[in-house]
């Protein structure tokens, strides 16, 4: 879980040894993903050249996050001219304050909210709940993980970890409905609540998939339908959105879009791709009076600081190194106690929370490179969590690694020292049963669930001048050369 | 901090500064024959289409049936009239909501007599429109690579009209069908040069969730069902 008074890396190890250890749950989740990744390869494959399609998406991404300051005047001017209005936040406080300042301000009662992983990034809920405004999250899976008091699971997918009975259970119990195994009967259930509150909002709050600068728009991407009634109905339409979300045109959504859609979810296009740009305007019969956009920095320009990390600002956010994640797949999303779960999470969010706390994360790794291989604008993920390894070691070494690697290296540089140290070798393979399982144990954390190698009875030196002896004897016999 | 703008100025500030040293493009884009980046010709790489007006229709109506999309030829008016009286009748609708437009509202006088029209204008009842039966619009544009039908607030009688009833029902003619979505923006910039609407939304497929064990249901929220009536 993500809130938790433990420290991160402590929450960390002990959640993993959790759902690492729960084999029927990792086989649904595994079968899960493993079912998206045949969509996805399957639509993928429909695609003339998808590399080069990829490498299209990369180069426009890279233009428009390297020049993003004139992008998001661009963008701000326009949408401002049709009458929507931008803030600016810094960081997660100043964007809550916004948003409960203009609820208070315009006397709002109920809210909407479609999703929004910045909305999850700055805690919006819980800060409009406390000061007594209902908000109903109106996505499906949201939904779920909202009656259940969790966050998602996975920031596409927020509640593929959760079986139907379970979701029945949570259904019963929060709103008295009967039990049932038929997930069409559950989604109907969550219909009926969800229209009404569609109805009644003042206020409809959506995240956003890219800003659009030539136009002035943002775009949304969904398959249910519930963001376009959030920002349809209600009389308010807030998008919080991070400032990195920029494409130069409209379009270049002719190529985010589908490329979203087949590495997310393995569609050609998502259901429902609507850009809106600005209130109703003269002539409409509908869409909200005001509309406003909360870009939200919150650490965003440190990272974009780093130029050697500065791609991992090219997300899209489709979801589809986590579907790939060996790491994911057995520890959850739960696990990483960030918002952004998986391998980009990894990779982001020590630069938003702090490379110190959040180091730990660099190591969910196997270094496979599927989450590289898989990403649609080309990021190189797994290059990036090495790269933050390197960081934290260069900003804090940790003092047990440095001795071992001084011992190491003092050991090397005197033969006569290592040869002795190869001797004594097996001696403590035969001593560790004495400690193992004790606080004693030196390699405890492998031991608990692996058997310890023993050590091979000859050294590797040994062996060689063996084998070299034995071959010169054999050439001298022969009398050749 | 401003009130009205926020940290404007910081972050703008801190942007510039972060970009001062340059990144490296790591995935450049190819260059064409012509030395232009492919970017410009993405197109390309996109899942084929096919150049002809029936191979565009062909791609439309397979991707129609795998999304679920109930797509129907109809030869003239008299048969969009017939194939909306026999969704009212089966479906025993009591109300349609719609916008004024000239295929919507050609077809008003042609309703079965049990099936009252709510003509959507400025200051509509929300209540009203949530109890509806059906949405009947127009669209801008229909697209072959997606299987998608593009509304706009201007042409498919505002934002909730065609995403709020539960079933949603589109009269559109067959040369409005375009290749991809890079003809579809073409088309919509020509269109309304600067203005555009305030919406403009590529529905793919009726309202779909695979939120629960990943078992497709059509119509957590809006339209469970979504029917395509086209002209020649
Ligand atoms: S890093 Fe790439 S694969 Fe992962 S969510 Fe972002 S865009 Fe998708």
């Amino acid at each position: 879980m993500s809130i938790t008074a433990e420290p991160p890396r402590q929450q960390f190890q002990s959640d993993a040894n959790r759902t690492s250890t729960d084999a029927p749950r990792r086989a649904a989740v595994r079968r899960a993903l493993s079912n998206y990744q045949t969509a996805r390869d399957r639509t993928g494959a429909t695609f003339t050249d998808w590399k080069s399609a990829r490498a299209s998406a990369a180069t426009i991404k890279h233009e428009a996050v390297n020049h993003l300051d004139r992008y998001l005047e661009e963008f701000e001017k326009k949408f401002s001219a049709r009458g929507g209005k931008v803030f600016w936040a810094s960081d997660s406080k100043q964007a809550r304050d916004y948003i409960l300042h203009l609820a208070k301000e315009k006397n709002v009662r109920s809210i909407v909210k479609s999703k929004a992983m910045t909305g999850e990034e700055i805690h919006l809920n819980q800060a409009l709940l406390e000061e007594g405004y209902g908000v109903v999250e109106s996505d499906l899976g949201e939904y779920i993980q909202q009656l259940k008091g969790e966050p998602p699971y996975h920031f596409v997918f927020p509640c593929m970890h959760l079986r139907r009975d379970e979701i029945s259970d949570l259904f019963q119990r929060e709103l008295g409905t009967e039990k049932t195994d038929s997930p069409e009967e559950l989604t109907m259930i969550a219909r009926r609540v969800l229209r009404r509150a569609y109805v009644e909002a003042d206020m409809g709050i959506s995240g956003g998939n890219f800003i659009v600068a030539d136009t002035g728009m943002i775009s949304i991407t969904e398959n249910e339908g519930n963001a376009r009634l959030t920002v349809g109905l209600p009389k308010i339409h807030v998008a919080l959105i991070g400032i990195e979300k920029v494409v130069p045109c409209l379009a270049d959504l002719a190529l985010f879009l589908p490329m979203l859609a087949t590495a997310g979810t393995g569609q050609h296009l998502t259901g429902y791709n609507s850009m809106y740009g600005g209130p109703r305007q003269p002539g409409e019969i509908d869409g909200p009076d005001e509309f406003h956009v909360v870009f939200l920095d919150n650490h965003r320009t440190r990272l974009l600081a780093d130029p050697e990390q500065r791609d991992a600002l090219h997300c899209i956010r489709c979801g589809a190194c986590l579907n790939v994640c060996p790491i994911f797949k057995n520890i959850g999303g739960h696990t990483y106690g960030t918002t952004y779960q998986g391998p980009i999470g990894s990779v982001i969010t020590p630069h938003f929370r702090g490379l110190e706390d959040w180091k730990h994360l660099s190591g969910a790794s196997s270094l496979c490179g599927a989450c590289t291989e898989t990403c649609p604008v080309g990021i190189d993920i797994h290059h990036h969590l090495l790269h933050n390894r390197r960081n934290a070691a260069t900003q804090k070494p940790a003092p047990g690694e440095q001795f071992l690697w001084r011992a190491f290296s003092f050991l090397m540089k005197r033969p006569a020292l290592y040869r002795l140290a190869t001797k004594f070798a097996p001696l403590g393979g035969m001593l560790h049963p004495l400690v193992q399982g004790s606080p004693l144990d030196p390699v405890a954390s492998w031991t608990a669930t692996r058997e310890f190698p023993a050590a091979p009875a000859g050294s590797f030196r040994a062996r060689f001048r063996a084998h070299t002896a034995a071959k010169s004897a054999a050439l001298k016999k022969g009398g050749v050369q | 901090m401003s009130p009205n703008r926020g940290d404007r100025e910081a972050i703008l500030g801190r942007v510039r500064e972060a970009l001062r040293e340059e990144a490296p493009l790591k995935h450049p884009a190819e260059r064409s024959a012509g030395g232009e980046p492919t970017t410009a010709h993405f197109r390309e790489w996109l899942p084929p289409v096919g150049a002809s007006i029936e191979e565009r229709y062909a791609l439309f109506a397979k991707l129609s049936e795998s999304l679920r999309t109930e797509l129907q030829l109809c030869a003239d008016m008299a048969e969009v009239s017939a194939a909306i009286k026999k969704l009212a009748e089966e479906g025993a609708w009591k109300t349609i909501a719609l916008h004024e437009g000239e295929l919507t509202s050609a077809l008003v006088p042609a309703f079965p007599a049990q099936l009252s029209p709510m003509v959507l204008s400025k200051g509509y009842d929300k209540d009203q429109l949530e109890a509806c039966d059906a949405g009947l619009t127009e669209c801008d544009l229909l697209v072959a690579q997606t299987g998608s039908v593009c509304v706009t607030s201007k042409s498919a009688g505002g934002r909730v009209l065609s995403v709020l009833p539960p079933h949603h029902i589109v009269v559109a003619r067959k040369n409005q069908l375009v290749t991809d979505l890079s003809e579809a923006y073409a088309s919509l910039a020509s269109k309304y040069r600067d203005a555009y609407p305030s919406m403009i939304s590529f529905i793919t497929g009726p309202s779909r969730t695979g939120d629960i064990e990943r078992i497709l249901v059509l119509g957590a929220h809006g339209p469970k069902r979504l029917t395509v009536l086209l002209l020649p």
